[in-house]
């Protein structure tokens, strides 16, 4: 017997904090219900269900996470693999409310005839028999709720992560749904597929680069946790080529994700072929995610080497806010060109990320970078679902009509349809009374906290071309005539209905009342170890 | 008492725009009655708050409200002498304009009760605007007068009007982002010394190292100087003028592009009194350039609202030259300036614009004899050119001569090449007169009608205005002086003492 009990004795489980993880469990467990349903559940039903399903567990997940902000409690949970610190349920809080909106978008069926954004059967060859077979018998794939699930789940994880093993799996989790959620769109499939293909291509290249990255840092300080990787800084003698070659990987892997310059060439071929309502669900939620993965990286683990990849960021943030504004002007698809506009954010974001103005190096009154990146995040994520929400509104024979030229007299057509999409253009270009002013405010001021007022006078002068293809739409709206053979504009369920109402609002309040969501980011904190 | 009067005055003409946009679009003259009616609302209030201000000083008019805490900004209005002056001219101008464009906005791209709604909507702005006593809510209003503005240019004019409306936008939207930097810049600095907050008052007393100050004071002196405009970043604005109706250029230069010149009064001077001494004489060149390079393409321009335009750029180079020289007199002069530029330039404008749109052209070539056949009319062009000349006796007059007394007590050179400025506009004022009024009668003017009430009730107040304050200018300079010395004693200059030394019998 006591053979027997022996080796059960050296075994200590695993302490799990079940409470404080709760709001990622709900959101894993509820996606592997989804999964059961889609086994068990006559197809039918199964719309229904997974929406309520997803749907619930958004909100409990949501509501456990706030309060737990609430309790202002904060650890490392989870033997030390995951971080529930204030910018990680910040984010968390922020994932959920977008998801909800997305989802809201994903269920809609009433724009393109009672059918989804997304392919009835992605196993029928585009243009075949049998796609038009299943058209008719309106298959849907309702699998796309679970994976949707499973990419927040990840995306959330990947914003906690506390261990770069953890990281990567996180980076895994949510990555892989999103590849099949790209290629799953009911129109222009080929289109689709292609995106898919690329992204997943070239996700997969850059999470190579990323694990490499990793190997090279636990090659360095002999430990994955990001606490350990900043203790070893200032202990380890010797190692510096390792160190440096081990950060440029790992940089390279998670620049990738948030789409910066020269790391950002999938953006637009993915953005514009993907379903909009996943492409909106992907510009604003894996932005989230991967921005604060990138900052609690560097910030964590390696802010004790912060003038040695500072300079190389510098060089990325402007690239990236240059290249993504000018080449945007010369776009003439809607949804690229919001996707080289979501690239120029992540570089107005990447100017507070290396301002580095933190508490701990001397910021005490002013804003903090993590708190204005966490604003920004929210001011930009909500008008980019939104406006990707009205892009699915433009429709013609052919699904979206989404080439600009397109869009001509769209005011005269649908002046409150125009007159959103204006305002939410309004608010990209950062004209003040709207949300992306107050999140550029932020992000400047935290910039220039931190020393680095060049990259803000970039910045305002990036803005300013970033201006000119955002009021470029607008006058292509209100000032051109509208052509005979104009778009139509669908008439909008409830679903897209209420996520373009709540886009909006967000962007109204957070335009002129930004004051409670500056001080809850402001409570987050810093990232602990 | 402090009852909120400038928030009353800020929302009345917003609540306005509101109730003109929820008129259904049949309904298009009760669209504009309501308009009117709120806009002389607004400016019976603000007559009221100007006399209260006169009698009783600026405290019952301050309010103060934490905003954005984060940020240090405040909701914070308050009044000083340049302000009130500015307050009423908006307040003044507002109904003008929609008295004078009752008919203009029927061929717009949109509905004819969206371009009253825009007006109002630019005019609480702007209000919002002059009323400003914290930084950060000067710049979100200074910003957000873009979006009527460019509504209003591009949605009713001539041809051009899409280019000329980008035009516009883009160039303030450079101005205005650089002058963002700045204002983070100023976040920044306040940051390091304590508890952020963008208070006037206590930006004012910020220390700031020579460099810092300099460079600040580029980012907001550079905005202005395209809002205002100065040489050489005037070029949007004939294009502007040009396009956009009588109405909305009235708009533009009367009242958006005096935020440029009012910006540097209370800005730059009040924010950055060192570097503004600093960048005296680069400033005070552009100017004089502004003043004689202005006038001289005015001349040689051959559409009427493109020169008048122009006319506005030379005026505002006297403005400009008034405030950085630094005594009480050209900044009295200068503020004065704006207020009178404001009305003389509304005249020319509102007479332009009835005439242009009897004949359907803006080109000089194309009239000739209406004095002839429209007496009236061309009374009041001639009088609108006159008073934009600064004929002795009509107000722009006094603002013109103190302006270049006051520099030429400082800048000797600078005001004496700067006379040339009144020389030349004599010149392309007669030679505009000359040439569309006078002479035999062209085809195509034979039928022109005279005025008719309506227009000539819009241009009344405006003749009144020109006439009484050419001849007894104190009131509004009572109101302005107490201002101007509090700005000269922040700034830290006094008036250069008199080579002869005043005695008791010349006093």
């Amino acid at each position: 017997m006591s053979a027997l009990l022996l080796p059960l004795a050296d075994f200590t489980a695993p302490k799990i904090e079940y409470n404080e993880l709760a709001p990622l469990l709900v959101v894993f467990g509820a996606a592997c219900v989804g999964v059961l349903v889609e086994a068990f559940l006559p197809r039918p039903l199964r719309h229904l269900v997974q929406l309520a399903i997803t749907v619930v567990a958004v909100v409990v997940s949501g509501v456990l996470t706030g309060i737990l902000m609430n309790d202002n409690k904060e650890l490392i949970a989870a033997q030390g693999a995951i971080s529930v610190d204030g910018p990680a349920l910040f984010t968390w809080l922020i994932l959920l409310a977008l998801t909800l909106i997305s989802v809201l978008l994903f269920a809609e069926r009433s724009i393109d005839g009672g059918l989804s954004a997304f392919a009835g059967q992605a196993a029928a060859v585009p243009g075949s028999e049998a796609e038009r077979e299943g058209t008719a018998a309106r298959i849907e794939h309702t699998e796309i709720f679970p994976l949707t699930l499973f990419a927040v789940g990840g995306m959330m994880l990947f914003a906690a992560s506390n261990d770069l093993l953890v990281l990567f799996v996180a980076l895994e989790v949510f990555s892989l749904p999103l590849y099949l959620l790209c290629g799953l769109a009911r129109r222009r499939r080929l289109i689709s597929q292609e995106a898919a293909m690329k992204y997943f291509l070239l996700g997969a290249f850059s999470s190579a680069f990323l694990l490499f990255g990793i190997a090279l840092l636990y090659g360095y300080a002999g430990t994955m946790s990001l606490g350990g990787i900043s203790d070893s800084l200032s202990t380890q003698t010797g190692g510096d080529t390792i160190l440096l070659a081990g950060t440029g990987l790992l940089g390279v892997g998670l620049l990738f994700k948030v789409g910066a310059v020269p790391f950002h060439s999938w953006t637009p071929d993915v953005y514009q072929g993907a379903p909009t309502p996943v492409t909106g669900f992907m510009a604003a939620c894996t932005k989230i995610a991967a921005f604060v993965g990138l900052m609690r990286v560097f910030y964590v683990a390696l802010g004790g080497t912060r003038w040695d990849w500072a300079p190389m960021m510098w060089i990325v943030a402007i690239l990236t806010m240059v290249v993504g504004s000018i080449v945007a002007i010369t776009q003439t698809d809607v949804k690229r060109m919001l996707a080289y506009s979501s690239i120029a954010h992540a570089g107005f974001l990447l100017t507070a990320f290396v301002g580095l103005a933190q508490v701990g190096s001397g910021v005490h009154n002013g804003i903090t970078s993590t708190q204005a990146v966490l604003f920004y995040l929210v001011a930009y994520g909500f008008p980019t679902i939104g406006a990707f929400a009205v892009v699915t509104l433009v429709r013609d024979a052919g699904g979206e009509a989404t080439h600009l030229s397109r869009w001509a007299g769209l005011g005269k057509k649908s002046p409150l349809l125009a007159g959103i999409f204006a305002f939410f253009l309004l608010s990209f270009a950062g004209i003040p009374l709207t949300a992306g002013f107050t999140g550029k405010w932020a992000v400047f001021s935290a910039a220039w906290t931190g020393g680095a007022w060049p990259l803000v006078v970039v910045a305002v002068l990036s803005s300013l071309v970033a201006a000119f293809f955002y009021v470029r739409v607008i006058v292509l709206m209100f000032f051109s005539d509208l052509p005979a053979d104009a778009p139509d504009v669908a008439l909008p369920g409830w679903q897209t209905t209420s996520a373009v109402a709540l886009g909006l609002a967000a962007t109204v309040v957070l335009g002129l009342v930004p004051g409670p969501v500056l001080d809850l980011a402001a409570r987050a904190g810093e990232f602990i170890r | 008492m402090n009852i909120g009067w400038l928030t009353l005055l800020l929302l009345l003409p917003f609540v306005g725009a509101i109730a003109t946009m929820l008129v259904p679009k049949a309904k298009g003259l009760l669209a504009k009655q309501i308009a009117l009616g709120f806009s002389l609302v607004t400016l019976v209030l603000t007559a009221i708050v100007a006399i209260g201000y006169h009698r009783n000083g600026a405290e019952d008019y301050a309010e103060t409200y934490t905003w954005i805490k984060a940020f240090g900004a405040h909701y914070a209005l308050g009044l000083d002498g340049v302000s009130v002056v500015l307050l009423v001219l908006t307040a003044l101008l507002s109904p003008v304009v929609i008295i004078a464009s009752w008919n203009d906005a029927q061929n717009g791209r949109w509905s004819e009760k969206s371009f009253f709604a825009w007006i109002l909507g630019l005019e609480a702005l702007s209000i919002g605007v002059f009323a400003a006593t914290d930084v950060f809510l000067f710049y979100v209003l200074f910003e957000a007068t873009l979006i009527p503005m460019y509504f209003l240019i591009g949605g009713f004019g001539g041809p051009q009007r899409s280019y000329a409306a980008v035009k516009f936008l883009l160039y303030s939207l450079l101005g205005g982002l650089l002058m963002l930097a700045s204002v983070v810049g100023l976040y920044v600095v306040s940051a390091k010394q304590g508890t952020p907050s963008y208070l006037l008052s206590d930006m004012m007393k910020l220390d700031m190292s020579q460099n810092t100050e300099r460079w600040l004071f580029l980012g907001f002196m550079f905005a202005f100087a395209v809002k205002a405009p100065m040489v050489p970043f005037h070029t949007w604005l004939p294009d502007a003028a040009g396009e956009a109706t009588p109405g909305t250029s009235v708009l533009l230069v009367g009242i958006l592009d005096k935020i440029g010149t009012f910006g540097m009064i209370r800005y730059c001077l009040g924010l950055f009194p060192n570097a503004s001494q600093w960048a005296t004489p680069v400033v005070l060149v552009l100017a004089l350039i502004s003043v004689l390079y202005g006038a001289l393409l005015a001349i040689g321009q051959t559409d009427i609202k493109r020169l008048i335009a122009y006319t506005s750029i030379s005026h505002f180079g006297f403005i400009v030259m008034g405030i950085f020289a630094l005594t009480s007199q050209g900044l009295t002069g200068s503020t004065l300036y704006m207020f009178n530029h404001g009305l003389s330039t509304a005249a020319l404008f509102l007479v332009a614009g009835y005439l242009v749109h009897r004949r359907g052209s803006a080109r000089i070539a194309d009239y000739g004899g209406v004095e002839k056949v429209a007496p009236v009319l061309a009374g009041t062009f001639l009088f609108a050119g006159l008073s934009s000349l600064a004929l002795p006796g009509l107000s722009p007059f006094i603002s013109e001569f103190m302006v270049l007394a006051g520099t030429f007590s400082r800048h000797r050179a600078i005001a004496v090449i700067a006379v040339v400025g009144i020389v030349l506009a004599a010149l392309y004022i007669l030679l505009m007169y000359q040439r569309t009024m006078t002479g035999p009668v062209r085809d195509g003017i034979g039928k022109l009608k005279d005025l008719n009430p309506r227009e000539l009730l819009a241009i009344a107040p405006l003749v009144i205005l020109i006439i009484g304050l050419g001849i007894y200018p104190k009131p509004i300079v009572d109101i302005i002086k107490p201002a101007v010395e509090a700005t000269m004693q922040h700034v830290g200059v006094t008036d250069p003492a008199p080579e002869i030394p005043a005695t008791e019998g010349q006093k």
